[in-house]
């Protein structure tokens, strides 16, 4: 990389920056288009129903409806990540309280609702599923009835109320024989609730062609486009999405929300149609973070030589398959967490229940394994009176070291991560510290980690316009975390131009080149990597342009910093990108255009090395290492745990923005904090007690510390684009288990279910 | 029922049932879009104005008891030179993300430096309490209004 290039590594503000702050950026509820209809669904009252039939006179006479549309108006279309189970609206059953059944357009919002509550729906109960053991019962109700027929990405045999099944074994089991500590136990984990500040909704505009334009709260274009035409039948290119600004997105607008019923409700009335969910509704129906039952046994010599590892989940999936498939396999795919086990075995079942749809939350299934796995390690430590993180540092994954089940680990800075929070935290003076009042306990504790950064297929177009600058169309969503501003640093570095002289087209489905989504912590490494093969191409072109008009090889030119062009070793024989562009433009060769697709290719597992059974991402990606520490006081009355300090370490590859990177993990750090000590979303029988922000409490100011110390460690990834791969997620994964394991040094007492509430941690206290 | 409400200083002839809120007002009559509605039930902070001056919540405010007051949304707060340094120092230090929360936070921090020019971390802390914010983690939040305030001295 030239030394005078500065856009990749910089710290710039947001390239949308202004708009938020003068309060002008638009989300989707901001959107008003002439003619506009609301929208309004009815939810549900039963976990699990035969529904007889509906009456829609009453709602139809409302004053200003003009449709009211329910299951029996939808063909019998399914959507699905990787199973097809999913109507867009409830037909023959419903499968959760909540679950739309019918849906109203209508003049104002307050007719809509009104006209929605008035649909009449019989249903005949059937007995709700509400837990997943009570799902695999012999004699349980059958949430699915087809579920065999349905089409499956992959098939796992899918029987009853199973969903899926899947295990990965590498190694040789007599491994145990070694051990000279073994620790089991069993652990649960919550359902946690995404709470983007922004509810879901959508605003679908018909034209006389019956195609339609499809804003939404997403975080891919393009599943909203595929979501769409499975659940309507409608061909994909009758659809055309675009996102406005994105109020956040955790992996709760990745699949589906009420994408498809907008668009139904504005086919229907030929009318444009915005459909905002209340944050009842978004609680109640959108999706959420897996529960987790967790059996997990470990290892190790005297030493503290990690040796072997074996876990088993139970997934709750709620009444819709989502994502739920990858994240019982990912999260089996990263339980041993990055160290070297002689033997590792990861299995799971995943089950329906009658509760919402559980499905991607940031993480991926990653917080849920590590709040076990890393906990073992320190009981391991703690038996053999070790150092935790020293146990971790003599089984770390080193570089060269290769991933469970065989993938290759391109670059690998753990041990950075682990030296860097180390010296940062005071850590080998942690017994020194001292509670801040009496009537407290503190302790430091620490947990480590690693995470993927891929998968799947990205584009980018580079173009260059007449006058010189550059349009970078990537299709890809940015939800808030920066990929428009980081993608933008990317090109710009790649061209040399000055930031200013790139601007990044809005996703458009019409327009912009693939993208699967913003998701799997996958934006800044795949897209950047097409952005950077793109820029090349351009970078050709300009230099067979530049050739001609130079009368020289285009081997001897080179980019020069400012947008232009010169031959190498002679600095006054250059033309402008201005120049270049204008002829490819007026008179030679036609407009400059840089394209480039990719899919993630290198492959998850080495069957020579493992054995894989409904394995779900076979090529996953790039991987990051991260390692946190916290520094807590648990208050001995109250049994409220305070995180007074943390430090969390990510190796990013490269750090196109450390603003965003360090954003990332602090937002990350917060939103894990959560769901340590206090979020969890609670069902009273089969209704979901807490579907409120009264009563679903997130982090405030007041419960986040102040010192959230983010510490960006950069070992380059080959392929990555300048060497970057991704930090979306990682904050996240080892804060329960970081939190838990100072717990358990504060108080003598291990915690194997989520969240440390002072009502569970006194009891601890208190031996009930 | 029509009211007269004062909004960013110029008198606006609005529309309104009984139940029809601040929030709902500004943002569908009078498409003034900087306050979200996040929860609609006076939690989340997103649709925080100025109501003579003190923060208010915009979805708890009914329209028809805001006349005669003073309401001041973000989009009123554009000249106004402590709001500049609120924004330039939002921007600078990456307090914002997906920037939903942001014009409430906004808001409120201009409110609480109206009171209190030159706050300590946990006074930004308190004042900010009732705006949340599922991105940023509030560090970088907290930061920001610190800076803005340091801005301001002489």
């Amino acid at each position: 990389m030239s030394a005078t290039a500065k856009a990749v590594g910089a710290a710039l503000p947001r390239a949308e920056v202004r708009e938020k702050v003068e309060g002008r950026a638009q989300y989707i509820a901001d959107l008003y288009r002439p003619g506009m209809l609301h929208g309004a669904v009815l939810g549900s009252p039963h976990a699990h129903a035969r529904i007889k039939r509906y009456d829609t006179s009453e709602a139809l006479a409302v004053p200003g409806v003009h449709a009211v549309l329910t299951g029996d108006d939808f063909g019998d279309h399914r959507m699905g990540a990787f199973v097809k189970d999913e109507h867009a609206i409830a037909k023959g059953k419903v499968r959760y309280v909540g679950e739309p059944v019918a849906a109203v357009a209508a003049e104002t919002e307050a007719a809509a609702k009104l006209a929605a509550r008035l649909v009449s729906v019989e249903y005949e109960e059937l007995p709700a599923i509400l837990s997943p053991e009570a799902a695999l019962a012999p004699d349980a109700a059958i949430i699915h009835e087809d579920v065999a027929s349905y089409f499956k990405v992959f098939d796992t045999g899918s029987t009853a109320n199973v969903c899926s099944r899947t295990s990965l074994t590498e190694g040789d089991a007599a491994a145990w024989d070694r051990c000279d500590v073994i620790v089991e136990g069993r652990f649960a984990t919550q359902p946690q609730a995404h709470v983007s500040l922004e509810p879901c909704g959508a605003l679908a505009e018909p034209d006389a062609t019956g195609r339609v334009t499809l804003w939404s709260a997403n975080q891919s274009v393009f599943r909203v486009q595929a979501n769409v035409s499975e659940s309507l039948g409608l061909p994909m290119a009758q659809l055309r999405c675009l996102t406005p600004r994105v109020g956040a997105g955790f992996g709760n607008k990745m699949e589906p929300h009420i994408q498809p019923i907008a668009v139904k409700l504005a086919l229907a009335t030929g009318r444009p149609v915005k459909l905002i969910l209340t944050r009842e509704e978004d609680f109640e129906i959108v999706r959420a973070r897996h529960p987790f039952k967790l059996r997990v046994r470990t290892g190790a010599l005297k030493d503290g030589t990690l040796v072997a590892r074996e876990v088993e989940v139970l997934l709750d999936g709620g009444a819709y398959a989502d994502d739920s498939p990858g994240v019982l396999g990912y999260s089996l795919f990263m339980s041993p967490g990055p160290y070297r086990f002689r033997y590792m075995k990861a299995s799971g079942t995943l089950v329906y229940t009658n509760k919402l749809r559980f499905g991607a939350f940031r993480g991926f299934g990653n917080p849920q394994v590590s709040f076990a796995g890393e906990q073992q390690i320190d009981e391991i430590a703690a038996r053999l009176g070790l150092d935790p993180l020293a146990v971790r540092e003599k089984s770390m994954l080193r570089p060269g070291d290769k991933w469970f089940g065989g993938a290759e680990v391109g670059s690998n800075g753990l041990e950075e991560c682990i030296a860097r929070v180390k010296a940062a935290s005071g850590w080998a003076k942690r017994a020194e510290l001292e509670p801040s009042a009496p009537g407290r306990k503190r302790a430091m504790a620490a947990a480590c980690t690693a995470h993927i950064s891929g998968l799947l297929a990205t584009g980018a177009i580079v173009r260059m316009l007449e006058d010189g600058s550059i349009v970078l169309n990537t299709g890809a969503v940015d939800i808030g975390q920066g990929s428009d501003t980081a993608l933008t640093q990317i090109c710009a570095e790649a061209l040399k131009v000055p930031i200013e002289r790139v601007r990044l087209a809005s996703p458009d489905t019409d327009g912009s080149p693939y993208n699967w989504g913003t998701t799997a912590s996958r934006v800044t490494y795949t897209t950047g990597r097409a952005v950077v093969a793109a820029a090349l191409e351009v970078e050709k072109q300009i230099k067979q342009h530049a050739s001609e008009m130079l009368e020289c090889d285009a081997a001897d030119l080179e980019l020069r910093p400012g947008g232009r062009v010169g031959i190498v070793g002679v600095p006054d024989k250059a033309v402008s990108f201005f120049e270049v562009s204008a002829r490819a433009h007026w008179a030679r060769g036609g407009p400059i255009i840089g394209h480039n697709s990719l899919v993630f290719e290198k492959p998850s597992v080495d069957p020579k090395r493992a054995i894989a059974v409904g394995l779900p991402f076979p090529q996953i990606g790039a991987f990051a290492f991260g390692a946190l520490v916290v520094d807590i006081e648990i208050d001995e009355t109250t049994g409220k745990i305070e995180v007074k300090r943390a430090w969390s370490a990510a190796d990013v590859g490269r750090a196109i923005n450390p603003l965003a990177v360090e954003g990332q993990l602090e937002g990350a750090f917060v939103q894990g904090m959560g769901l340590a000590l206090n979020e969890e979303m609670v069902w009273d029988g089969p209704r979901l007690a807490n579907p409120t922000l009264m009563d679903y409490k997130v982090p405030t100011t007041l419960d986040s510390p102040h010192e959230i110390h983010s510490i960006i460690v950069e070992a380059p990834e080959p392929d990555g684009p300048f060497g970057a791969k991704g930090v979306g997620e990682i904050g996240i994964n080892v804060v329960p288990a970081a939190i838990a394991n100072a717990a358990a040094i504060a108080l003598g007492k291990r915690f194997n279910a989520l969240p440390l509430t002072p009502e569970r941690v006194l009891r601890a206290m208190l031996g009930k | 029922m029509t009211l007269a409400l004062s909004i960013n200083g110029r008198i606006r002839q609005v529309q309104a049932g009984l139940s029809d809120t601040l929030l709902t007002v500004l943002r569908d009559q009078l498409l003034l879009t900087a306050a979200k509605r996040g929860c609609n039930q006076g939690v989340c902070g997103a649709c925080t104005v100025l109501i003579d001056g003190r923060p208010q919540r915009a979805c708890l405010s009914l329209a028809a008891n805001c006349e005669g007051a003073a309401i001041t949304t973000l989009e009123g707060l554009q000249r106004d030179a402590s709001m500049a340094r609120l924004q330039k120092a939002f921007a600078a230090t990456g307090a914002v993300q997906c920037g939903f929360c942001t014009p409430g936070v906004l808001v409120s921090a201009h409110a609480l430096l109206s009171h209190n020019a030159d706050p300590r971390t946990d006074e930004i802390r308190a004042g900010l309490s009732g705006n949340l914010c599922r991105c940023s983690g509030y560090r970088k939040i907290v930061d920001a209004v610190a800076e803005a305030a340091k801005e301001a001295k002489p």
